[in-house]
């Protein structure tokens, strides 16, 4: 199945027209995307730190959750929104990038690792909450989860070039398979 | 008067490679940003302390402490990549008005950063009345708000 006829109606749609011509209105929303970072990711980075035991060593996990939970939370709603106009503004060109498409997959590795975060050893925090160096399960989520992130990070930074575009022929095999692009068959008029 | 030295600058031979290679830029840029999540969280898991928020139950002087090597590491590694960004277009930042405010607002922070933030953050909960820690924490915000933001800025304009 491809989204690429949803893409290709998204892309006409005055709002997309109108947030990808604005002079002002496509760079704030790249720039709080950019600069929230430092809210989302700064936080997710204390929190996979202290799984790892590197620091905060003193603050036992839940009062970081209970305290700096909500603050990663806002951050990642402002993060979500900034990043669903980005593509509303770009839909057909960010659908076909290669890096785009990566970072969709890291994306959803990433929640996958809260999730089973959440599911198995979070469910036994009391047992290891004060603990200056969590146990190895919880170590390895947090060392999922910031080897996750910065794959997120430099794959978004990534779609802004344009080395493996759609319209920049010919690409190898590979990358047009994975970016799913439309290319004539070679050896045809 | 600085522009003989910017233009030194954009032709040495790393200015030079930088600004040829096409994909140098994008990874120096990627570890750039990666460091501002980092000193991000850093910065404001202190400032947030200073205003009564975040980790209310810790002693100031521990939260800064926690905070202090992640932010000089990660404040390293933006400057040394940053300094790369820069020689890859040295005469355009010249001639860029955001990238002036950048350096200014980055002096200003990281000189505020190093002496009355940190020791106020340090001074321990008598000795700063509340609402000193709480400006304090404001301006140290204001001011990296400042750097990030004309940052982003440098790439906007030609």
């Amino acid at each position: 199945m491809s989204l690429l006829p949803f893409c290709e109606w998204l892309a006409a749609t005055p709002g997309s027209i109108a947030l990808h011509e604005s002079v002002y209105m496509y760079p704030l929303v790249e720039s709080t995307h950019v600069l929230t970072l430092c809210v989302f990711l700064g936080v997710a980075v204390m929190f996979d730190l202290r799984l790892l035991g590197v620091t905060f060593t003193t603050v036992p996990m839940t009062q970081l959750k209970r305290r700096l939970g909500r603050w990663m939370t806002a951050g990642f709603l402002v993060m979500v929104v900034s990043g669903a106009m980005l593509f509303y503004a770009v839909p057909v060109r960010s659908y076909q990038s290669i890096w785009f498409r990566m970072k969709a997959v890291a994306l959803v590795l990433a929640g996958l690792n809260a999730f089973v975060f959440h599911r198995t050893i979070d469910r036994r925090i009391a047992e290891w909450d004060a603990d200056p160096v969590p146990p190895h399960a919880a170590r390895l989520a947090g060392a999922r989860s910031l080897v996750l992130w910065t794959a997120i990070v430099v794959f978004g930074r990534m779609i802004a070039y344009n080395w493996f575009d759609c319209d920049k022929q010919p690409q190898p095999r590979i990358v047009n398979a994975l970016a799913g692009c439309v290319v004539p068959a070679e050896g045809l008029p | 008067m600085l522009l003989p030295y910017f233009q030194w600058v954009s032709d040495t031979r790393v200015s030079q490679a930088i600004s040829q290679s096409s994909w140098a830029f994008a990874v120096i840029e990627s570890v750039h940003l990666l460091a501002l999540a980092v000193i991000g969280g850093a910065v404001l898991m202190l400032d947030l302390r200073l205003l009564g928020l975040g980790l209310r139950e810790q002693p100031i002087a521990r939260v800064a402490r926690d905070a202090f090597p992640w932010f000089v590491g990660s404040l390293i590694v933006m400057l040394v990549t940053g300094f790369g960004l820069f020689m890859s277009e040295a005469i355009k930042c010249y001639y860029s008005t955001p990238f002036w405010v950048k350096m200014t607002s980055l002096l200003l922070a990281m000189t505020f950063a190093f002496t009355v933030r940190r020791k106020v953050a340090l001074a321990g909960e008598g000795h700063v009345r509340p609402i000193w820690r709480k400006a304090v924490a404001v301006v140290s915000l204001v001011l990296w708000f400042g750097v990030g933001a004309s940052g982003r800025w440098i790439g906007f304009t030609a």
